[in-house]
């Protein structure tokens, strides 16, 4: 057999929530803890079913989010490879524990398939919860590792380096998705599994004080200076990693003149958009950011001096655009394009935002007299 | 000469910080005790609560690990679910278990989670300054009811050990008292029986153990002692609750 009938072979079609629950297996992960809510209820079932074949592995279906993330925390304490997922409500219940799973610097993947808000909202695919997941959501300063796949593969792929991630870091890491990346069916090659015997030793874990001192694990810093420490120390560590992390694809950005900036499901949209308004002659790239936390500032700040004007595109009413603000300080002019509430737009319209963007940033060479001039009325003032 | 009595191994050499008077520190002797004389120490984990029992960490010589205000129950559930092999306990007070924890709590009972819980019951929240706790006595006069517990704007003390004993995975319940040398004996019992209920793979076990807080009640020790078997016995009996075991 060939290598790529090999690779044929391998490819499996499922959707994304099977791929991240597929790739949590095959990365070791042996506990999963959640509660129900649309639209990721196939990651828990998927999990349910198949640890029910393995007599190592637990899954338990908990009484709310908020017993769902402290059991999260117990398991981690005790060694495990853990895992729990939710969207954007549940996710707000997790914050508590998500809070004191960072403080007390515990590896877990919790994975948020954002809908639509606020509040109840609906269910359809929405990215209004980046704030939360980049900025905090939980009380205290810390950050989450945020990774965002925008394809079945990088679902796949990320869900592996996630729990590297949470390990090698002692730090929770999100993975950020909507309910179209969990429902869509997508060819996938998945990483070879991982037996969880062979994973490094965590010489931290809470698993009885045989042979050794006994332990403590916690976030309550009574000594105000023991608190700034580990805020610091916190932070060398957020530094490490955003040396260390930061990944992000660029599309077309060469020559490019104008960038749009999305992610996940937005830059799938955006990338369509991207491939119409090139088939016009605009000279348009996409920069997609695949870590939101650490954020890919220095890469997107070096094309802001190559381009005129950066789009921001995202299904909120704007959340990123203030760091992709922070990213270009002042380089190019950045605008915002949104469609919130659980609307998906279209490449289409995201190709019309990008052609309309060009135009007024390059005047049309009209034969026979400038741009500017014509029969357009022109308001002074 | 031979030594009749010395400190538990399972307790770390460190003065308490609990406040004269307090049934904390009996409590933790009694647990350690029971820990040593199972001889369990290498392999039990302990998830001490927020309230004044959160820095319990610094006196089990077991591994500790704390847990969020009320969440003790499921932090041990996780730990448990992942290393059966572990001896789980969680140690909290009457705010962590029958306020803010009360559904981590049913749930873990109905379960039947193998772990076992040290409810110490004082009738009020301590740590933060003697608020009303959901086991404060009608009339009591806490700083949040400073004219005495009223039922029908604040609420009946709440019995949440009765309603655990209701839940089918709960093996077994016992309300005891620190107030006298027999009840520390009866709590001791207990102690030693609702671990060994999780030793045995049987189900979710509780202590509840009424235990005084004069620096809150605004009493002396003994008083406190006193009010503890005048006044909290009537609304919580000391008795088996539940023993299916």
């Amino acid at each position: 057999m060939s290598e790529t009938k090999e690779k044929k072979k391998d490819k499996k079609l499922m959707r994304g929530s099977h791929v991240l629950g597929e790739a949590a297996i095959r990365a070791g992960c042996r506990a999963y803890f959640g509660y129900p809510i649309t639209p990721q209820n196939e990651l828990p079932e998927y999990m349910a079913e198949q640890f029910a074949q393995m007599p190592d592995a637990v899954f338990l279906q908990a009484e709310s989010e908020l017993a769902s993330i402290n059991m999260v925390m117990g398991a981690s304490i005790a060694g495990a490879r853990v895992m729990t997922s939710s969207s954007s409500p549940g996710i707000s219940l997790k914050q508590e524990g998500i809070s004191y799973i960072a403080g007390m610097e515990l590896p877990a993947v919790i994975v948020n398939m954002m809908r639509g808000g606020p509040g109840l909202g609906n269910i359809a695919p929405a990215q209004g919860d980046y704030f939360q997941a980049t900025k905090g959501g939980g009380h205290g300063d810390y950050r989450l590792i945020v990774l965002a796949p925008a394809y079945g593969q990088e679902i796949a792929d990320m869900t592996r380096q996630a729990f590297d991630l949470a390990d090698k870091y002692r730090n929770p890491v999100m993975i950020l998705g909507d309910g179209m990346l969990g429902q869509m069916m997508e060819p996938v090659v998945f990483p070879d599994p991982i037996d969880p015997a062979q994973l490094p030793a965590k010489p931290w874990t809470l698993t009885g004080c045989k042979g050794r001192p006994s332990r403590i694990i916690r976030s309550l810093w009574l000594d105000v200076n023991r608190e700034e420490e580990l805020n610091w120390r916190l932070v060398r560590k957020y530094e490490a990693i955003t040396a260390e992390v930061v990944d992000q694809e660029m599309y077309l950005a060469e020559d490019a003149e104008l960038i749009i900036v999305a992610y996940g499901t937005a830059a799938r949209i955006a990338k369509g958009g991207v491939q119409r308004a090139r088939a016009m002659g605009i000279k348009v790239g996409l920069f997609r950011p695949k870590t939101l936390w650490p954020y890919p500032s220095e890469p997107l700040a070096r094309l802001a001096d190559q381009v005129d004007e950066i789009i921001v595109f995202e299904m909120s009413t704007g959340q990123m655009v203030e760091d992709v603000r922070l990213a270009v300080e002042g380089r190019c002019r950045v605008s915002f394009y949104g469609r919130p509430g659980g609307v998906v737009a279209t490449p289409e319209e995201i190709s019309r935002v990008i052609s309309s963007t060009h135009h007024r940033a390059h005047p049309k060479k009209v034969a026979g007299g400038r741009a500017s001039g014509g029969s357009r009325l022109t308001v002074v003032g | 000469m031979k030594k009749v009595f010395a400190r538990p191994e399972s307790l770390k050499l460190t003065p308490f910080h609990y406040c004269p008077g307090c049934g904390h520190s009996i409590i933790h002797r009694l647990v350690s005790e029971v820990i040593d004389e199972l001889g369990i120490r290498e392999r039990t984990v302990g998830v001490p609560p927020a309230g004044c029992a959160v820095l319990a960490y610094n006196y089990f010589d077991v591994d500790m690990a704390e847990a969020p205000h009320g969440r003790a129950a499921a932090v041990a559930t996780g730990i448990k679910r992942v290393r059966p092999d572990l001896v789980a306990f969680s140690y909290q007070g009457d705010g962590d278990i029958a306020a803010i924890g009360t559904a981590e709590t049913i749930h873990a009972a109905n379960r039947g989670e193998r772990i076992t819980a040290i409810f110490v019951n004082n009738a009020v929240y301590g740590m933060t300054g003697g608020q009303m706790a959901p086991t404060t006595i009608s009339g009591q006069v806490t700083t949040t009811t400073p004219l005495g517990r009223a039922p029908l704007r604040d609420g009946y003390p709440l019995d949440l050990s009765e309603m655990l004993g209701i839940a089918a995975g709960s093996v077994y319940i016992e309300r005891t008292s620190v107030s006298s040398p027999k009840w520390i004996n009866k709590t001791k019992k207990a102690i030693r029986k609702a671990f060994m209920v999780q030793l045995e793979d049987r189900g979710f076990s509780l202590v509840e153990i009424l235990s005084p807080c004069p620096t809150n009640w605004k009493m002396t020790p003994v008083q406190s002692i006193r009010w503890v078997e005048e006044t909290m016995m009537t609304i919580f009996p000391p008795k088996v609750i539940k023993d299916v075991a």
